[in-house]
């Protein structure tokens, strides 16, 4: 049978919201106090989901350790405590919470013991971002 | 035009578990299992989240009558998970391990008979407020 886990982590991170692309005028109108020139920080909350056939032998969909070692290499090893705009990844991007939603789900996509369904990214507790198969659940 | 809507409701059982497969050798089962593979057992405070899909009734506004689902829960359920130990006490896991996949799996198969009004969409499980597992009855 087929079932989803899912599993929440945390990691600590700075930003600014800035596109090159754009006037001084016009990223203030759009980031607002996003864009103030020396960045702010976030406490993101990860919720990874996988999915897959409960096997008989462990009842497990996949084994939390396996998950949470690609989780802690891949995305917390590498965000938390970072300043976002000086990643590679987000030369050119604007490091939105989208946009690293997205990334965080290319990063973990190779995961070859369950099927990644989907990520759940919290920039705070008033807003997240959700970004998975085209017919994921919520 | 009906609607169909989707009604959850939570609830809370405490109980313990010991995750053994009597197939491995102990080495396997403490490689596989780790600290949840403790002889003695360990336990947790496990959230429930039932979701009900339905047809909103036009006299009443209710999908269903929430005091039916939460007896329903009650009787099916809670009665037989809530502070008792899941491996010896609870007739499924005999011979499965009460992992949080499989106690999800086993929730939906005693409530989706019991429901009179609405189908079952989903069972939630919460282990920890880090971990959780969803069921949707799908093979």
């Amino acid at each position: 049978m087929k079932a989803y886990l899912t599993r929440r982590y945390q990691f600590s991170a700075s930003h600014r919201l800035h596109n090159e692309s754009m006037t001084e005028a016009e990223n203030r109108a759009t980031y607002g106090k996003c864009n103030n020139p020396y960045g702010h920080g976030h406490n993101y909350a990860l919720e990874v989901t996988v999915s897959g056939q409960v096997d008989g032998q462990t009842g497990m969909v996949c084994n939390l350790i396996d998950l949470d070692g690609l989780v802690q290499r891949e995305v917390i090893e590498r965000y938390d405590h970072s300043n976002l705009n000086c990643l590679p990844e987000f030369s050119g991007k604007v490091p939105t919470t989208e946009n690293l939603c997205v990334q965080i789900y290319q990063q973990l996509q190779e995961f070859p013991l369950a099927h990644l369904e989907k990520i759940k990214l919290e920039e705070t507790m008033m807003n997240s971002f959700e970004y998975g198969d085209s017919d994921v659940r919520h | 035009m009906k609607k169909t809507v989707y009604l959850t409701r939570k609830a809370e059982f405490s109980a313990s578990h010991v995750y053994h497969n009597p197939a491995f050798s102990p080495e396997q089962n403490r490689a596989v299992f780790g600290k949840c593979n403790n002889p003695n057992g360990h336990g947790h405070n496990y959230v429930l989240e039932v979701t009900v899909k339905g047809e909103v009734d036009p006299r009443t506004g209710f999908v269903l009558d929430l005091k039916q689902l939460k007896d329903v829960l009650h009787q099916e359920v809670l009665e037989a998970f809530d502070h008792r130990h899941l491996n010896l006490e609870v007739p499924e896991f005999k011979n499965l391990i009460p992992t949080t996949e499989n106690i999800a799996i086993a929730t939906w198969k005693r409530l989706a008979p019991k429901l009179k009004v609405g189908s079952l969409h989903r069972v939630r499980v919460y282990e920890t407020p880090d971990l959780f597992v969803d069921f949707y009855g799908e093979e």
